[in-house]
């Protein structure tokens, strides 16, 4: 049985403790780009962005969780809203990431959660473009691609990922995919009732289906979220890294492929009222 | 109201998110900005800042005047029983209506309030039971006033409710929206919610924080919400009362054990030699008397066991229990006025533990220059802070205002240990003490805060040892028996840590004669034979050994085993209020404390038969009401304590035993609250003659000028605040890279309206201006900011958390270098949420170029 993790933006406060929480336990430094060295004594923070609350802009290997603030609010400053959503590596079932790796250093657990192999990986990047959503982040540091692994040292020891922790109010859920879907049905149903038109679970489908899903309280591209996104899919084996150029179309081919995968999926979706109405 | 939940009590907020979410409550959210919290809201009712007391006098206004108050018996019963409505007031009472904005007795020199007028009309006071006065308890109760005189139809004009009704009868909706600049469908909407979900099954809470304290008005904004929860019912009740959102991990406990200059321990008054308080039996004539027919009658009882705490076997009933030598205070020894103090040589040396009042301090420049003139300063913490390193490079010595050459001041910086360091325990905001091991040894020569207090306090007692002043009898006589016990020590590398369980032992008090801890506050003696550091706490250590912080059981509702709630394991306050006049549960869905007629009491009776009747509490909360004492039964007229209190009187911490609508002593500001504008404005009050609060500190000293009302110089009202990224001053947040680049630099709030106007563009820096200091800062351009059409007249409102400082990971201006020194006369919190400033885009333009 696979697990993962529902988010529920619907109760994220934008506190940020999953943030931290994951760096913590991950042992990740903080971000090079966000600081400056100072003549005196030891490094400042220079990355205001003056995008609302939001200063660390994306993932990246260093940060493998992001919170993203989005201000809904008209001049009249009526029906205003705020939204708040942790965006991280969603564990597709279809991982790009997974299908592109030349060198296969992108596993996926027993447990459902897509790793990449740090003592495997060639820092070929590839995966940074074979990800729909842009999570996997090459380190120069390392010299390897790094993202969430599902916090893979602690769901193999009986603990939930770090970030479901320190998650305050509950937003973020670690467990059984099959049972975060139940609570997340629940949910939305419940919001839907309050009026909450625009809610919608995000995940159910998207790169057949993420083992990290979301419930959104708007369309998912103000979340940054693509409606539909393109998994590139595995190609023949690839002997090395050399082969860019086969690797390029190689892309394109599965972007293809993927795009008419889609439209059928999407069609199949359509059908079950579950899945897009809870 | 008054909070920014979400944001600055991030893991608290789950609860209101739970009740959200599980149970369908409304979340609303009265507050001038729009955070973190009003996005979680169902409703955000934004309103200037400093307005709350219009907003909440017109909810007041609503409710007594809305069908369903004055239709549901609910309402009129538990006003006319449990609250002071029904009470008489003096004759000569004079409200705001009739005085253009002050209240009767307001001072010629117009410095303060004499408060007879407010007095309640009593009847005679009743023959005393005791003649001869032979124990401090004898002097209460020779002097038990009169039972206060009532109209229970409430209609008598000095009645309370008339009073409060013609009070805020000019609070309306349009008030709100002229003065709030809140529109009144959106005050309608949280009226009516609040209405709607108070009564018999259904319960509100109001929530507030450090955004009602900050303000020349601050106590009376949080009366104001007392009062309008009291006419709701909503008190005593579960899922009601008033909630204070405390700022630090245990600053209730630090209140309840009094860091505070004028309390002692257990909310005791500290002695004072401004008033009658010579000897002992001065002292409680003076604070215990006003209070004696309230469970504050044991007051002597409580005093007595805690000079016995301080001074052990060398306090006697001869020298009044040592109280003849415990510090009295002569003055106004709050934050502000110690640092004035200190600016004028009167205070030489200083403590500083927990704080950075570099940063943390009201007009930050001011208290920077004031450390300058200290012999000697010591500064323990985890990091060199800007109050450690005020000397080497605060902006003063860059601007050449201080030279490190000519500063005096000693610096002895002490390395901390942190939080998971040490052992102890903490009280939360609810009242609970929830004890915490120690998870690590501190590293290097960092210790615990209880080390270092023990072993300066062990040192200061053997350097006086041998004096054979009289002056030197509190110091030599101090009872500072804290060693660790061998096994209390086993663990650590630091072996002469004190031990924090005698501490807390103290705390809870034993008998002095053989030790044994005290189970409850009623063991506690006025004859020297019991000790209590707070009688407050008495219960968490109930026996040796046994440490009732350190429960960890919990269910799903009260969770009684879990922690201490002070006092008494009761974790709602006045829960006997949570029954009916005849002490059946208001309802079956909000019931808690109620009356079991047929329950054994544990008492006999002259026959020998058990007592049958008794209040009970499933849930397992603590009773806040004498056990037996039957509901609708009389008091003892000539009584004192629960003897005077009656069976249907649940407000036993005040001398009527009933909720104050209405003060008749207390409040230095006046009985009821009233809109006065905060002290720097942009507006001219509206509501009254009356500008500001007629009594509010203000301080005119040189370095702490003041903009006057509607400034043309300072057009935009400022508000200071906190954000989940980091914490007050940052000590804890700022060093860290990875809080430090979640929000990495000082940023000034705008809306869009004030940036066009001003030429600012988003993400460039503006200066921010006030006549007390000037600085720098990111713009952040939202609409969550709002100008505010008040009659008129728009006003500009701007927003700047205050973390940032110049040490550390993330730095910035110290926005603090723009507040004044100006207080709420009640509790001397200085005005942070709201004063006046200028802006304009670009940056300060420093002193030797670029800073």
């Amino acid at each position: 049985m696979a697990k993962g993790m529902f988010v529920d933006a619907s109760i994220c406060t934008g506190c940020k403790a999953c943030q931290v929480a994951c760096k913590e336990w991950n042992g990740l430094a903080p971000e090079p780009a966000h600081f400056r060295s100072d003549a005196e004594t030891r490094i400042v923070a220079n990355n205001f962005t003056g995008n609302s609350y939001d200063n660390t802009g994306t993932l990246s290997a260093t940060d493998w969780r992001h919170v993203r603030f989005i201000e809904q609010i008209n001049q009249q400053r009526k029906g205003s809203r705020w939204l708040f959503s942790s965006d991280s590596c969603k564990h597709c079932t279809d991982a790009g990431c997974l299908n592109v790796c030349p060198v296969k250093a992108i596993e996926r657990d027993p447990l459902g959660n897509v790793v990449i192999r740090q003592d495997r990986c060639k820092g070929v990047k590839a995966c940074n473009k074979g990800c729909p959503y842009g999570v996997s982040k090459y380190s120069a540091v390392s010299n390897t691609s790094r993202k969430c692994t599902l916090c893979d040292d602690r769901i193999h020891n009986g603990l939930g990922t770090a970030c479901a922790k320190a998650c305050p109010t509950g937003s973020i859920r670690f467990g059984e995919v099959s049972e975060l879907k139940k609570i997340a049905d629940a949910r939305l149903a419940q919001l839907q009732e309050l009026g909450q038109k625009k809610a919608n679970i995000y995940g159910y489908t998207q790169a057949k289906g993420l083992n990290v899903f979301y419930l959104l309280m708007d369309k998912p591209s103000v979340y940054g979220l693509p409606d539909n996104p393109v998994v590139p899919q595995r190609t023949q084996d690839v002997a090395s890294s050399g082969s860019t150029i086969m690797n390029a179309m190689a892309f394109g081919l599965a972007a293809l492929v993927s795009f008419r995968e889609r439209g059928s999926r999407k069609k199949l979706s359509e059908k079950e009222p579950k899945v897009s109405g809870g | 109201m008054g909070s920014n939940m979400a944001e600055c009590h991030p893991v608290a907020f789950r609860w209101p998110l739970k009740a959200k979410t599980e149970h369908g409550a409304v979340l609303m959210h009265v507050d001038p900005r729009f955070t973190r919290t009003s996005a979680m809201c169902d409703i955000h009712a934004q309103i200037r800042a400093g307005t709350d007391i219009v907003f909440l006098g017109a909810l007041i206004n609503y409710v007594i005047n809305s069908k369903r108050w004055k239709t549901e018996p609910f309402f009129r019963e538990y006003a006319v029983n449990y609250t002071n409505a029904a009470t008489l007031v003096n004759a000569d009472y004079k409200d705001t209506e009739d005085m253009k904005g002050v209240f009767s007795g307001f001072s010629a020199d117009g410095k303060y309030y004499e408060n007879g007028s407010w007095a309640y009309q009593r009847n005679a006071a009743p023959a005393p039971s005791v003649t001869e006065a032979v124990t401090f308890s004898d002097l209460l109760l020779q002097r038990v006033p009169g039972r206060p005189k009532t109209d229970p139809t409430l209609t008598d004009p000095q009645s309370v409710f008339q009073i409060v009704k013609k009070h805020y009868s000019r609070y309306t909706p349009e008030m709100v929206e002229n003065v709030c600049g809140c529109p009144r469908d959106v005050f309608f909407k949280v009226a009516e919610t609040l209405l709607n979900n108070s009564g018999r099954d259904r319960t509100s809470n109001i929530t507030y924080a450090v955004g009602w304290t900050q303000h020349t008005v601050g106590v009376q904004i949080i009366r104001c919400a007392g009062m309008l929860q009291a006419l709701l019912g909503n008190i005593g009740r579960p899922g009601g009362g008033v909630l204070a959102l405390r700022g630090h991990a245990s600053i209730q406990g630090s209140t309840d054990i009094a860091t505070l200059y004028h309390s002692l321990p257990g909310y005791l008054n500290m002695p004072d030699a401004r008033r009658p308080h010579g000897t002992l039996k001065d002292f409680i004539l003076t604070e215990a008397v006003p209070l004696s027919t309230s469970y504050w009658g044991n007051y002597p009882k409580f005093a007595v066991s805690y000079f016995k705490a301080q001074f052990g076997d060398a306090a006697t009933k001869e020298n009044n229990y040592g109280y003849d030598y415990h510090p009295k205070i002569t003055r106004d020894h709050s934050h502000m006025p110690m640092f004035i103090d200190m600016m004028n040589g009167i205070v030489k040396g200083f403590l500083v533990m927990g704080q950075n009042p570099a940063v943390g301090g009201q007009n930050a420049r001011y208290q920077r220059k004031a450390l300058a003139k200290l012999d000697w300063m010591v500064v323990r913490d985890f990091y060199e802070t800007e109050t450690s390193a005020f000397w080497r490079n605060s902006p003063e010595i860059k601007s050449g205002e201080l030279k490190t050459s000519e500063i005096m001041t000693e610096v002895f910086f002490l390395p901390s240990a942190t939080v998971p360091e040490m052992e102890g325990s903490l009280t939360n905001t609810q009242r609970l003490l929830q004890y915490h091991e120690r998870a690590a040894d501190p590293i290097g020569e960092a210790r615990s805060n209880l080390w270092f207090t023990y072993h300066i306090g062990r040192k200061l007692k053997e350097l006086y040892k041998d004096s054979t002043n009289d002056r030197d009898w509190a110091i030599k006589n101090l009872l500072w028996n804290y060693e660790a016990e061998p096994s209390e020590i086993a663990d650590t590398r630091i072996k002469d840590e004190p031990s924090a369980y005698k501490v807390l032992k103290e705390i809870n008090g034993y008998v002095w004669g053989d030790k044994k801890p005290l189970p409850t506050f009623a063991n506690l003696k006025e004859d020297g034979s019991t000790v209590c550091g707070a009688w407050i706490y008495t219960g968490v250590i109930p026996e040796e050994g046994k440490n009732f912080a350190s429960r960890r059981q919990s269910d799903n509702w009260i969770s009684p085993n879990w922690g201490f709630a002070w006092p008494a394991n009761r974790h709602i306050m006045y829960n006997r209020a949570s029954a009916d006049l005849e002490g059946r549960p208001w309802s079956e869905k909000k019931k808690l404390v109620y009356w079991d007629a047929n329950a054994d009491s544990g008492v006999k009776d002259a026959a020998g038969k058990p007592v049958l009747g008794k209040w009970v509490s499933p849930a397992g909360d603590g009773i806040d009401f004498a056990l037996t004492k039957k509901p609708g039964s009389q008091g003892k007229d000539n009584g004192i304590g629960f003897d005077w209190l009656g069976g249907s009187d649940p407000f036993i911490m005040r001398p009527d035993g009933k909720a104050w609508l209405f003060a008749p002593f207390g409040t230095v500001d006046g009985p009821l609250p009233t809109h006065y504008e905060p002290y720097e404005s942009p507006v001219h009050n509206t509501v009254y003659k009356q500008q500001s609060n007629p009594v509010a500190k203000v301080w005119n000293v040189p370095g702490n000028p003041y903009h006057i009302v509607a400034d043309p110089k300072y057009p935009y009202v400022i508000s200071t605040y906190r954000l989940t990224e980091h914490y007050l001053s940052g000590t804890m947040s700022r060093w860290l890279p990875w809080l430090a680049e979640l929000m990495p630099e000082l940023f000034c709030e705008i809306s869009p309206e004030l940036a066009a106007l001003k030429g600012v563009k988003n993400g460039s820096y503006v200066t921010i201006r006030t006549a007390r200091g000037e600085i720098e800062a990111r713009a952040l351009v939202t609409r969550r900011m709002k100008p505010f059409a008040l009659k008129g007249k728009t006003v500009h409102q701007i927003g700047m958390p205050w973390h940032w400082g110049w040490q550390g990971t993330a730095r910035g201006d110290v926005v603090n270098n723009l507040s004044a020194l100006v207080a709420d006369p009640n509790v001397s919190i200085h005005e942070g949420k709201v004063f006046t400033c200028n802006l304009r885009a670009g940056r300060v333009t420093r002193k030797g170029g670029k800073a």
